[in-house]
């Protein structure tokens, strides 16, 4: 049998390795190695399946790259659709340098080329030409690693698929023998099937979907594990990118939520803040949401905190997702904050980009690498609400909680604004998000008296004692001071409504002691009063007095004249003359009292 | 590399270079070569020439020529080359391949 020569050959090429338990290939490609636990099954094949510009190739050529540069695994690359030169112009971009790497002999590259019209059958056959191209390849460069992009296509240019599966089938076991790591591409182009022609029936080890969707003009490219016999993975759909790096995998960092939990605390960089969560800030590695409409205050809080950050020697990344860094630092010089020190000193980065020039991933990738470049203690995302203009509140809830993780595993502190939308209950919108947050800080503006103020308070700050006030603040240009609690009657106050209260407040405080003062002086009057009633009643009673005492004497004098009368008359009588002169000297004595 | 040609005989009329890509001496290899001779003989006479080539013992003219499945029976015209493939066992295919019979 053809069968038996043809396997023959490249069997002397390379000693049989059969590996006795699951090992691991390393792709290299960022994040996939996280998912898969280590990478792709080694000796074994793997198909990759996607539609059309899926990332297949690709993700086949990176595979092969970083093999070669990265784990000294040489390479073969049998490309049954681009030509060789194709190949190498589409990954340039990508910085992969293939035609170096075949020069090293650390790549092969092969385009199998089938001219369908130009192919007739007549009679048995088997693919023993392609076997000989692959087995000399592998030789040539010593390869431990092979991808056939995309196998399929001999289905549409040989005649006899009856032959050709049992050839495929050939090739594998093959390929298995050979111990090499194999990637074979796939077409997919209904959801319900992996490859076009069903080939993933001799690929029982490991399946990997490619998928890139269209939504609102921004292509988010997928990736999920299928299958991988005989290993764990991560199930989820993972979304990834291709840019300049080549594939990047996004993994929820941690399938479990075994991050450490510091203890220590770091300083909001306002120390009424600080003294507003148990008078320490926040924990480090904490997540904090700082949540607040327009115009209240966000980003000069994010200041504050980024400012200490740097202040206490720790590097901070700085995300600006709606103003460029150098608007950030001079509004911020308004307040009396100039982070430029910081900037100069290497302590403080910005990274700034409108999310919208790509798609989630893209974000959450830049997001990544610079985390992972740049080491910093202190991250702050500023808005990260812009994220839901790029992506659906799920994708951004997904995002947020692959990039939390990542920065909890890191001990790294991040400080989240998000913008609300005027009008629209501030604690139901970001209900979805809030909850992977320790630390939620609400800013709103509060409209009293036709003026904006500002106030902001802790919604929740897990694992610490945190004051429930709303406390105002103002922004002077000596940076954010928060202003006592007001707490009168009426609630809390803001701006000059405070200020008018306590006014008010001081009026009605003047009035009650004018009106004590008035009282005192209302008893003086009635005392007044009382005794000049006292005088006049006095007076009266001497007025009565001397009446009576005068008509007393009145009559005294009535009754003296009386008894002269009858003297005068008894004398006129001459009655007794002794008589006369008695009752006569009495009335002149009377009369001169 | 294993080169067998054929006999040759002056003609007027084009000269047929045949190549067939063979993978060692298998039994299908063997049908073919001796298909291929037999048709050359009964339709060619005197204006062919056969080479067969052994992959097994040059694996990179498998890549240079395009080579898949084996057999391989590859036909320069004048305008094209056309590649057959299969044992030869199926005449007539052969011979609408050799462009000596219309296709039907």
């Amino acid at each position: 049998m053809t069968k038996h020569t043809a396997r023959k050959k490249p069997a002397q090429a390379r000693p049989v390795r059969k590996p006795r338990r699951l090992h691991k290939s390393p792709t290299g490609i960022q994040g996939l190695d996280e998912i898969t636990g280590g990478g792709l099954p080694t000796g074994r094949p793997t198909l990759i399946s996607g539609s059309a510009g899926a990332g297949k190739t690709l993700f086949g050529l990176e595979f092969l790259v970083r093999g070669a540069t990265r784990f000294d695994e040489p390479g073969v690359f049998m490309s049954f659709e681009e030509t060789v030169p194709d190949l190498t112009a589409n990954v340039a971009s990508l910085g992969f340098d293939l035609d170096q790497l075949v020069k090293e002999k650390k790549l092969f590259l092969d385009h199998v080329y089938i001219a369908p019209h130009a192919i007739a059958e007549t009679g048995e056959y088997d693919l023993d030409g392609l076997f000989i191209r692959i087995a000399d390849a592998v030789q040539r460069v010593g390869a431990k690693r092979i991808v056939l992009d995309t196998l399929e296509v001999l289905f549409s240019s040989l005649p006899n698929p009856a032959i050709l599966r049992a050839e495929i089938r050939r090739l594998f076991v093959w390929l298995k023998d050979q111990g090499l790591t194999t990637v074979l591409t796939g077409e997919r182009n209904r959801p319900d099937q992996l490859t076009r022609h069903g080939i993933e029936e001799f690929v029982s080890d490991c399946v990997i979907v490619l998928d890139h969707r269209i939504r609102d003009q921004i292509c988010t490219r997928r990736l999920r594990v299928v299958k991988y016999r005989g290993s764990t993975h991560g199930t989820n759909e993972y979304p990834f990118l291709i840019d300049q790096d080549g594939i990047s995998v996004l993994p929820i960092s941690s399938l479990g939520l075994d991050h450490s939990a510091p203890i220590d605390r770091i300083s909001t960089g306002i120390d009424r803040l600080d003294g507003m969560m148990g008078g320490q800030g926040f924990f480090r590695g904490s997540s904090i949401l700082m949540s607040g409409t327009s115009g209240t205050g966000k980003t000069s809080v994010a200041a504050h905190f980024v400012d200490a950050a740097c202040r206490r020697g720790e590097r901070c990344l700085y995300f600006a997702f709606e103003e460029a860094p150098r608007q950030i630092i001079r509004n911020l010089r308004s307040i009396g904050i100039d982070l430029e020190p910081w900037v100069k000193k290497g302590l403080l980065q910005f990274h700034a980009a409108r999310p919208t020039y790509g798609g989630i991933e893209e974000v959450l990738l830049v997001t990544h690498r610079a985390i992972a470049r740049f080491q910093p203690h202190v991250v702050v995302v500023d808005p990260m609400t812009t994220l839901l203009t790029v992506s659906t509140l799920n994708e951004v809830r997904s995002m947020l909680t692959r990039l939390i993780d990542f920065l909890k595993m890191r001990k790294i502190t991040a400080l989240f604004a998000s913008l609300t939308t005027a009008g629209s209950d501030l604690e139901a919108t970001e209900a979805d998000v809030s909850s992977l947050m320790d630390t939620w800080l609400l800013l709103k503006a509060v409209e009293v008296g036709g003026e904006r103020n500002r106030a902001l308070y802790v919604l929740k700050s897990r694992g610490m004692d945190h004051s429930n006030q709303i406390r105002e603040f103002v922004l002077t240009n000596d940076g954010l001071r928060l202003l006592d609690v007001y707490l009168g009657s009426e609630g809390v106050l803001t701006g000059s409504a405070r200020v008018s209260q306590e006014g008010r407040e001081r009026a009605a405080g003047t009035f009650l002691r004018q009106q004590v003062a008035g009282r005192g002086l209302e008893i003086e009057r009635k005392r007044q009063i009382f005794e000049a009633r006292l005088t006049m009643l006095r007076a009266e009673f001497e007025v009565e007095e001397e009446a009576i005492q005068q008509s007393i004497s009145e009559s005294k004098l009535h009754a003296a004249e009386v008894q002269e009368s009858r003297g005068q008359m008894v004398r006129s009588r001459e009655a007794d003359a002794s008589a006369y002169t008695k009752i006569r000297r009495a009335p002149s004595r009377g009369g001169g009292r | 590399m294993a080169r067998k040609t054929a006999v040759q005989k002056p003609s007027t009329l084009p000269v047929f270079k045949l190549r067939l890509f063979v993978a060692g001496q298998t039994p299908k290899s063997t049908r073919a070569i001796a298909n291929l001779q037999a048709l050359s003989e009964q339709h060619l006479k005197g204006r062919y020439t056969i080479e067969v080539i052994d992959l097994l013992e040059s694996p990179h003219l498998a890549r240079g020529n395009h080579i898949v499945a084996i057999p391989t029976l590859e036909i320069k015209l004048p305008k094209e080359v056309r590649k057959i493939i299969g044992d030869l066992s199926d005449a007539d295919r052969v011979l609408v391949g050799l462009a000596l019979q219309q296709v039907g």
